[in-house]
């Protein structure tokens, strides 16, 4: 019995060893760009390493809003991932209802070409995509046929158009809307319900953890797609965080305290998100990634 | 009977027309450009004024193209490397963390957090740890005796240290969908295994890894389209340098295409990738084997 116990306690030892070993060294980074934002400057490269900074200051984070216009990006990144959060909770909804709960003839196959679109890598669609936006007709000075103007280029509307219903968000809501009855439905429409309003009044309502998933996950990719950004929008002022950033990394080569300043700032908002909404984060990975 | 068949059609017209908003992006935004990216890679598209019909040039001008056959290769090192790893690394993560211990949550969260940083951000990051003098890495490298190298200058670190940064990055997400898998294997497998005197090696050799095949199949997927499109660390990180070593096709389309406008011959080369791209994640269904299909 005793070896026994020995044993148990043991593993619990390593188990904790490694583990804490691990999470550690995964968090170090974090860690270290944190203490260099706040470090002044001489510690940033005293030798040897100065794990806690002799006095804190807010120098770098100053300099990072300063030296670009940080505050702007920041609110182009916002307002272009929200745009795309909106618009994906309310097409994929109202597409993943109609394919999960109606019926029509082209039901499956529509579903399934969409469904197979996911698997076409993004770097097929995006010369043409730059195409189809710079020629849109009647768009940005565009005639009919789609010549003349810049169309939808170096314009928001290039990358949230593009990105407003993705496959994703219309497969992730069907999936969800396929697990709430249809008796529901059935009653509504013998009370004389109108089909948007059983939508929007009945079904929609009981979405709310998907919606909520749907929300982080559209709210990420925006807010951290860096390559299509920085193709449409040549305007300094539409930047966004990410573009700025990378400029930021590239012009500064030798400012580490503004650059683990801005690369904070610009995790900052998702880090919040994912605190504060973790529990259905964590259940709509394993949703998506399982039950498929 | 009459009323049934009314109600049919109500149903399907609302349905088209909740759909439409859907269809008209996907027609505009995948399958318009999907068919024209493969007319684009037979034309001279410049942007500017050109988009005349050159046949099969773009292609003959690809295979005598040093340098994309170059990105082709730096990918593939990549990719070779980085995904075995990747799936290791997860499951071996997912594993540990599947144990119902204090403080697991905390730990689940502290390797899912680099998942959640933008490639740009994670990358700026990292050039400041691997900063050949004052970067964390080599200091704590020198703790132990070791002289670190100039990371992202030598061409023979430049590329290991992007799989460094990636995989930093990637395996959490991995790891909670192998979490996942692993709860959804039925007990009962593991309590007979046990009655007939399995090893724990055993278990997870006869049990756990074939259970866990469609999961595999997933984040093996993923992983092949993701690794072959890498582009925003390559471009942070390295700018495709030392000497090319981590220039990578996405990287080389996006300059021969939006720097230098030759969108044509561009478009011939990301639809070589994307054919590569179907290879490989062919070759890995066949591979893993999934009999469900997980999409």
């Amino acid at each position: 019995m005793t070896t026994y116990s020995v044993q148990k306690a043991l593993t619990t030892v390593l188990f904790y060893v490694v583990t804490i070993t691990i999470s550690v060294a995964m968090f170090l980074p974090f860690f270290w760009s944190l203490i260099t934002s706040f470090k002044p400057s001489d510690d940033i490269f005293s030798m040897p390493i100065k794990w806690i900074p002799t006095k804190l200051t807010l120098e770098h984070y100053r300099s990072a809003f300063t030296t670009v216009p940080f505050g702007l990006y920041f609110w182009n990144s916002f307002v272009l991932a929200a745009a795309g959060v909106l618009a994906n909770l309310f097409f994929g909804s109202i597409s993943g209802y109609a394919f999960a709960k109606l019926n029509f003839r082209l039901n499956k196959p529509l579903f399934r070409i969409l469904l197979a679109a996911m698997m076409i890598p993004g770097i097929v669609t995006m010369i043409p995509s730059f195409y189809v936006l710079k020629h849109f007709p009647l768009i940005g000075g565009n005639d009919l046929l789609g010549a003349g103007g810049n169309g939808f280029l170096n314009s928001f509307w290039g990358i949230i158009l593009p990105g407003a219903s993705g496959s994703f968000a219309v497969f992730f809501m069907r999936q969800f809307f396929l697990t709430l009855p249809s008796d529901m439905m059935e009653m509504a429409r013998i009370e004389g319900c109108k089909e948007f309003r059983i939508f929007w009044n009945i079904y929609l309502p009981l979405t709310k953890p998907a919606l909520a998933t749907l929300s982080i996950f559209t709210f990420q990719a925006g807010w951290n797609s860096f390559l299509w950004p920085m193709i449409i929008l040549n305007d300094p002022e539409k930047a966004t965080i990410q573009m700025g950033l990378q400029a930021f990394s590239y012009n500064h080569q030798t400012d580490f305290g503004p650059m683990m300043a801005g690369a904070l700032i610009a995790v900052l908002p998702i880090l919040v998100m994912f605190l504060l909404l973790q529990k259905y984060f964590v259940q709509g990975i394993a949703f998506s990634g399982v039950k498929g | 009977m009459a009323s049934i068949g009314k109600l049919n059609r109500h149903q399907a017209r609302t349905a088209y027309l909740f759909i439409t908003p859907t269809m008209l992006l996907f027609l505009a935004f995948t399958i318009v450009p999907v068919v024209m990216a493969l007319y684009l890679s037979f034309t001279n598209y410049d942007v500017v004024s050109r988009m005349d019909f050159v046949g099969i040039d773009n292609y003959k001008r690809l295979i005598d193209d040093a340098l994309f056959w170059q990105t082709f290769k730096n990918v593939c090192y990549y990719a070779v490397i980085f995904i075995p790893l990747n799936i290791l690394i997860s499951l071996l993560l997912a594993l540990l963390l599947n144990f119902k211990r204090f403080g697991v949550k905390l730990f689940r969260t502290m390797n899912y957090l680099p998942t959640l940083t933008s490639a740009v951000a994670a990358a700026t990051v990292w050039i400041w740890l691997l900063h050949p003098e004052f970067g964390l890495i080599n200091n704590l490298l020198s703790y132990f005796g070791v002289i670190g190298p100039a990371w992202l200058a030598q061409t023979e670190t430049a590329m290991f240290s992007i799989i460094m940064v990636t995989l930093w990055q990637s395996v959490g997400s991995n790891m909670v969908i192998y979490i996942a898998g692993l709860q959804g294997v039925p007990d009962y497998l593991y309590e007979s295994a046990k009655l007939d005197g399995a090893t724990a090696l055993d278990r997870f050799r006869y049990i756990t890894w074939p259970q866990l095949r469609p999961t595999t199949f997933l984040v093996s997927t993923m992983s092949i389209i993701g690794a072959l499109q890498l582009f925003d660390q390559a471009f942070v990180l390295t700018q495709g340098g030392p000497g090319n070593v981590t220039k990578t096709p996405v990287y080389l389309i996006y300059q021969q295409g939006f720097n230098q406008l030759q969108m044509g011959y561009a478009s011939a080369q990301a639809f070589i990738l994307a054919i590569a791209i179907l290879i490989f994640s062919f070759i890995n269904m066949r591979a893993t084997k999934s009999e469900e299909s997980i999409v």
